[in-house]
């Protein structure tokens, strides 16, 4: 079936598997916008627990979705693998260490004897809640506004210099956090992350007060979300980005690129608008109190988010656009062409992707068993696992 | 030349690959075999309705859970260190490495953290059966993804499958069957999840045999000793059978390790392989001194394991240094068949690669095809030695002996103990007199810390031992580091190290006082 496909096509095809990942990642972050408000929304030990624990059963969703996002873009372009990675090291090292301290956060913070005390598992949660969301979306944003770094395949002869590629910023990738459009992208990831959060908590605990709560929270989250993304959008738009000369694969500036992008690919602006639509429509359902009391605002929310983040991969990876530039050199831009593993990888590693349906399906139907009863204060004290 | 290469920077990179592999590595032979142990007390659980195996398997599903949790946080850093730290690695072999640790999270890690939930949280939500299904799903899951990282680690040894594309400055994947069922992967695999199931077997009867020693818990104690012992001896004698197939690999595909391991400096026909010995700490390779101050040698027996032959030629150090033996196995590289290289040699031919890659590319770009052809052709012939190019003297090709010497001597003898172990506890445990063989019981105890250090002893062993090459004579560390300073990497592995041994501290707090606090009161379930 893939051995027929051309290489750009498989090329297309996997940068489609890597937008759908990346766009679940966003979605799932739920989890880490969640873990921001728990002092927020929790305002005693069994409220707190109840956030905890409804997160905690679906908190290895997100990370496994980070690993495997890292690992099949790895495995599709690992020209971005090497390059990013190894470049912008201080962000990727800064996004790494708060899901390392989440992953033991909730395993430990009730058990007796866990040297640092629940306090500071709890602060964990948090810190991973505020960097994981905010550097995530300040990096993923610079595959719009470009890093400064050099691609030289023929490095390799150098024997006293051999790397390929190599960062131009002796800030490592935290030269990032200092343009603005890159900040707005996190910020708005961040209070997404939030807005997600708390309507999956309204989706999954039952305890009126937190509802009460979650529901001023939607709205304190969801004006700076909107400002920080259409902020960044407005920047996007506006400004010049980096377009790819196919035949030659020269890259070159070009005034409006991503609205080009938009408008060229109808499909994607479509996609696009639907995204926003139900993520605004997940967020108006609670607030109104319509569809069981708003419980479904999570799963608009969630699907609106998802159809949006795939929107912007598809605008910066499709439509011979670079989708890793480089302010530096502008020939050493990543573009899904000529970033990509090899046809034979590109065509394996298709077949494998053919396992990605089984597995939404068996994490669907377990997520149904595990939260078809709403968590409440009574679950707690069952003696049933809790975190 | 090369030596302009920051050598702080790769020590740093080495030693924070070290550091985050031998603390994840702690965690996971446990979860790899504890989580067979559970599956097996919950199916006996459903088989027999006995609710004394609900709460045997309840026990020690939360010792896993809290183990469990500090091999994620460990583990994620593994992945991206490829990219973080040994980026032009990344690209020199991603289209090949790539694929493995994509299949991993696709295949392996989603059904591990969908079902491990199930095992935690599905008692009364979901039907018995399906629970079951759950505890042996994950079981699966943490091996299946133990499967992909070792073909990736396996195909670094004994790189196959690939062929080099200049145009593109990298190898790219011609065969995916090769990669995945190389004899090196297989072995590399079954060795490496049986060692997990040595350490679970031995992690469960010490804990058992503690509860038998206070007195506490005994019925829960003799049961799942029975199990562990069970599982710990048939699991021990696949260890170390695919140990010998291991070994025998190593052999073939990297006698410069196998050396090492032995201490084997100057080859011989019919060598014997060392019961025990200590090494001259003032040994020099090329000085003609013997490497031991004193040894005792089973005759032959190093020949025989290594080339399945009593009378083979192994070759030592300083033989793999000058070359000129006619190697015991088909050479990796054809043009060895008669006579090895020295390493000299193969640098030559290694710098004649890097040197017709360039004047490939070149020819390419001023569009001369016949010289492009006799570049392409001098690289192709030249190629199996592509990162000798890269070495900063022949001598650098040598691991550290000692290291690789002690590691494999003190896994083996500690290997072979547990099968002992597993037979006697096992002996007991049938005849019912476990409680009386108090030594037995503390034995159990005490050895509990030595099998965690006979398994990091098994990874030192594999990759202190192929130093210099991160890809075996494709590409030596040096070629492969990240290009960034070494202070950042000497901060993040300070951070690390910091941040690794906090949680090591407390998950062994939290995991002291379950134990001690035992099942029915213990855990939160």
């Amino acid at each position: 079936m893939f051995e027929t496909m051309s290489i750009e096509t498989l090329q297309s095809y996997w940068w489609i598997i890597i937008s759908i990942l990346g766009s679940l990642l966003v979605f799932l972050m739920f989890v880490q916008g969640g873990q921001t408000l728990i002092y927020t929304i929790g305002k005693t030990e069994p409220e707190r627990k109840m956030l905890v624990n409804t997160l905690g059963r679906k908190w290895e969703f997100t990370f496994t979705t980070l690993v495997t996002f890292g690992g099949a873009f790895f495995a599709s372009f690992p020209l971005f693998y090497s390059t990013s990675f190894g470049g912008a090291y201080w962000v990727w090292m800064a996004i790494l260490f708060p899901f390392i301290i989440q992953a033991v956060a909730y395993e430990f913070r009730s058990k007796p004897n866990n040297l640092l005390g629940h306090k500071t598992y709890e602060w964990f949660l948090i810190i991973n809640g505020l960097l994981g969301t905010l550097l995530l979306g300040t990096a993923v944003a610079t595959f719009f506004m470009g890093s400064s770094f050099l691609v030289n395949r023929s490095a390799l002869t150098n024997l006293a210099d051999p790397a390929i590629s190599r960062w131009m910023d002796p800030a490592h990738g935290l030269e990032a956090l200092l343009n603005w459009r890159n900040v707005a992208l996190g910020l708005a990831v961040f209070f997404l992350s939030r807005v997600l959060g708390t309507l999956y908590f309204i989706n999954t605990i039952d305890h009126e007060e937190i509802r009460v709560r979650c529901r001023k929270q939607l709205l304190i989250n969801i004006v700076p979300f909107l400002v920080f993304f259409l902020t960044f959008l407005y920047a996007i738009l506006i400004r010049p980005g980096f377009a790819v000369r196919p035949m030659q694969g020269i890259i070159y500036g070009e005034m409006n690129k991503y609205y080009h992008n938009l408008v060229q690919m109808p499909l994607v602006l479509m996609i696009f608008a639907s995204g926003v639509v139900f993520v605004l429509l997940g967020v108006a359902l609670p607030l109104v109190d319509m569809h069981k009391n708003g419980s479904s605002g999570f799963w608009y929310a969630g699907t609106g988010t998802f159809l949006t983040v795939f929107a912007l991969f598809c605008m910066v990876g499709f439509n011979n656009t670079a989708y890793y530039p480089s302010v530096y050199d502008i020939q050493s831009s990543l573009t899904i062409h000529n970033s990509s593993a090899s046809r034979y990888t590109l065509t394996i590693m298709s077949y494998v992707s053919l396992l990605v349906p089984f597995v939404v399906a068996y994490v669907w139907y377990t997520w149904k068993a595990i939260n078809n009863k709403k968590i409440d204060e009574a679950e707690m004290d069952e003696g049933e696992h809790t975190y | 030349m090369p030596q302009h290469i920051d050598l702080s920077l790769i020590d740093w990179s080495r030693a924070q690959f070290a550091l985050t592999a031998i603390y994840h590595w702690i965690f996971v032979p446990l979860t790899l075999g504890l989580a067979f142990i559970v599956a097996i007390m919950e199916t006996i659980y459903v088989r027999t309705g006995d609710e004394e195996w609900k709460k045997i398997t309840q026990f020690w599903l939360t010792l896993f859970g809290i183990n469990f949790a500090i091999g994620v946080a460990t583990g994620i850093i593994l992945e991206f260190q490829f990219g973080t730290n040994w980026s032009n690695y990344s690209w020199f072999v991603g289209d090949i490495f790539g694929a493995p640790l994509a299949i991993e999270g696709i295949m392996a890690f989603f059904l591990e953290s969908t079902f491990i939930a199930v095992m935690f949280f599905g008692w009364n939500k979901v039907s018995r059966r399906f629970h079951l299904a759950s505890s042996w799903l994950t079981a699966v899951g943490a091996n299946l993804s133990a499967l992909w990282i070792l073909v990736a680690n396996a195909w670094m040894q004994y790189p196959v499958g690939m062929q080099f594309n200049p145009a593109t400055s990298r190898n790219e994947m011609v065969d995916f069957w090769a990669v995945l069922f190389s004899p090196v992967a297989v072995n590399k695999f079954l060795h490496t999840v049986s060692s997990g199931y040595v350490t679970a077997s031995v992690f469960v009867i010490g804990i058992s045999c503690w509860f038998l020693l206070k007195g506490r818990h005994t019925s829960l104690a003799k049961r799942s000793i029975m199990v562990a012992a069970i599982f710990g001896l048939a699991t021990s004698l696949l260890l170390a059978f695919t140990g010998d197939g291991s070994a025998y690999q190593v052999s073939q595909k990297q006698p410069m390790k196998l050396a090492a391991m032995e201490g084997l400096y100057q080859g011989k026909q019919g060598a014997g392989l060392v019961a025990w010995g200590i090494l001259d700490p003032g040994k020099k390779q090329g000085d003609g001194k013997d490497a031991f101050l004193v040894k005792i040698e089973f005759p032959k027996l190093l020949s025989f394991l290594g080339y399945r032959n009593p009378d083979a030629f192994v070759p030592g150090v300083d033989d793999l240094m000058k070359g000129g033996f006619k190697p015991g196995f088909e050479p990796v590289n054809s043009l060895e068949k008669g006579n090895t290289f020295s390493v000299e040699e193969k640098i030559s031919r290694g710098k004649r690669a890097v040197t017709a890659l360039g004047a490939w590319r070149d020819a390419k770009a001023a569009k001369d095809s016949v010289k492009g052809d006799s570049a392409m052709k001098e690289l192709r012939q030249n190629f199996p030695w592509f990162g000798y190019a890269y070495l900063n003297s022949p001598q650098s090709v040598i691991p550290n002996v000692p290291l690789t010497y002690y590691s494999f001597h003190l896994m083996v003898y500690l290997g072979l103990f547990f099968i002992l172990l597993f037979a006697v506890v096992l002996y007991h445990s049938t005849k019912n007199t476990l409680e009386s063989q108090r030594w037995l019981l503390w034995a159990g105890v005490i050895i509990i810390p030595f099998v965690y250090l006979a398994s990091e002893a098994g990874w030192v062993v594999a990759e202190v031992g192929r130093q210099p090459w991160v890809i075996q004579d494709l590409m030596p560390v040096m070629a492969a580091v990240s290009k960034i300073d070494a202070t950042s990497v000497m901060i993040t592995f300070w951070l690390f190290a910091a941040l690794f041994t906090v949680l090591l501290i407390a998950e062994l707090k939290i995991m002291l006082r379950q134990i001690k606090t035992g099942p029915k009161e213990g855990g939160t379930h």
